[in-house]
């Protein structure tokens, strides 16, 4: 018997979610009850299990906390594991993400923080270092804010010194050499909102997630915009047809095999909600080339939008994925998205989900 | 010189349980220095209220003797021996 935990940040409080056949689940009561939580992050590897959270608060600021077990206890370094050095003159406003590395580089976890930077930590999340190529990088006067702020939102390590990173607005920067360096990796994104051609950076790309497979391929959802990479980042090409939108914020990727993908639609950039009022999750199976509409579970009336983390995938087989409203509804499936059925209702708005089977 | 500190009770988890305090603290001392002093032995407290570049936060009111320290001098404001310094979270979230 497996148990799967669902880890549920909204903007009042982070829920934690278990189940032994993922479609039946306990709730558990709120963890930091009005403290708005946008990242989560489940470290499974080694065999232990270690949950990692980012919290905000709206008075009191952002901070990451760990439980050792699953939420019983929470622990936070004194001195706060993620601090701009005080020469930088800047200070955290939110951390948007926590990813544990691969489970050939245990202990390393990343971060993606608000101002945009991005940050390593090698002891599990309890201390992060700040990545200064990325902080110092001659660009930065450039990138801009998306409405939720100017973020690296998506950090997707790869195989041997390659990181991608997304932030809003300044598109996928690159770096092959563990962070020393970063390059650009946006041709092929639109950028309709700025005049002119697709400039090189500047980009509002919302999420991007990796092949399990094939590491060189990359599936971005952009801003009014879903693409593939089969080159690392250097060129995007449309996977959009066949989508009732090519806007919304999620991008999924299969853990084991090649070529599956989810996406979340959204209407429009001026009509952030489902198409025609009904939830539901997209998945092509051979890397964007078609696209299965797949709602069975989910509800015809909703009028809420998934965030770009309010969605994840878990590493069972069949595959879990988890979807959250900002209405606070979340749902689960346990077949890939074939069906999907209720988790949790009523909650505040779901910025963030992440599933882990336990070790 | 000392003073009384009243602190936010959303905060007593950082304070080991308490809302107020007495502080010694050296003559012409500042709220900056009042609260270097309770980082000490608060060091998550001082996050709370102070982000890395030592600002106040936006939404964490600091009153001495009544007034709100962004009318004075910020952090600078000077703390009279015998007064009543309050931290308090401002009105605010949705």
């Amino acid at each position: 018997m497996t148990t799967t935990l669902l880890a549920i940040g909204t903007r009042k409080g982070l829920w934690l979610a278990t189940s032994e056949d993922r479609r039946s689940w306990s709730l558990s009561p709120p963890h930091f009850l009005m403290t708005e939580v946008p990242s989560v992050g489940i470290d499974v590897r080694g065999g232990c299990t270690r949950l990692m959270v980012g919290v905000r608060s709206e008075h009191f600021g952002p901070t990451v906390v760990h439980s050792d077990d699953l939420g019983v206890s929470w622990a936070e370094p004194e001195h706060g594991a993620i601090r701009f050095p005080a020469d930088t003159g800047a200070a955290v406003e939110r951390i948007w993400q926590l990813q544990p590395d691969s489970a050939d580089r245990p202990g390393v976890v990343w971060a993606g923080c608000e101002p945009i930077s991005v940050w390593r930590s090698e002891d599990g999340g309890e201390s992060f270092e700040l990545c200064r190529p990325l902080w110092d990088h001659p660009h930065r006067a450039e990138w801009g804010a998306g409405y939720g702020g100017a973020a690296a939102h998506s950090v997707v390590p790869g195989p041997g010194s390659t990181v991608h990173v997304a932030m809003s607005t300044g598109g996928v920067y690159r770096t092959t050499d563990g962070g020393a360096s970063w390059q650009p990796r946006n041709s092929g994104i639109s950028a309709y909102f700025l005049p002119g051609p697709a400039p090189e950076f500047g980009q509002c790309v919302h999420k991007i997630a990796r092949d399990a497979v094939e590491p060189r391929r990359l599936y971005a959802q952009n801003h009014h915009g879903v693409h593939r990479s089969d080159d690392d980042g250097d060129s995007w090409t449309s996977i959009a047809d066949g989508l009732p939108s090519d806007f919304g914020f999620v991008m999924l990727a299969h853990p084991h095999r090649a070529g599956t993908v989810w996406v979340v639609p959204l209407v429009a950039d001026g009509e952030r909600v489902p198409p025609d009022g009904e939830l539901a999750v997209h998945r092509s199976d051979d890397a964007g080339v078609s696209w299965r509409r797949l709602a069975e579970g989910l509800p015809t009336h909703e009028y809420n939008a998934v965030l770009r983390d309010a969605a994840c995938v878990d590493r069972a087989d069949p595959v879990g994925v988890y979807v959250g409203t900002r209405g606070g509804e979340v749902y689960a499936s346990a077949d890939e998205g074939e069906s999907f059925t209720q988790v949790a209702g009523h909650l505040p708005d779901v910025l963030c989900v992440r599933a882990a089977v336990l070790p | 010189m000392t003073v009384q500190v009243l602190l936010p009770r959303l905060l007593s988890d950082c304070t080991g349980g308490r809302t107020s305090m007495s502080l010694d603290l050296p003559a012409a001392a500042t709220v900056c220095a009042l609260l270097d002093a309770i980082a000490v032995e608060h060091p998550v407290f001082d996050r709370r209220v102070r982000d890395e570049t030592g600002a106040l936060r936006r939404h964490v009111n600091v009153y001495v003797d009544g007034e709100e320290v962004r009318r004075l001098a910020g952090l600078r404001t000077p703390v009279p021996s015998g007064a009543e310094v309050m931290v308090v979270q401002s009105v605010a979230g949705g």
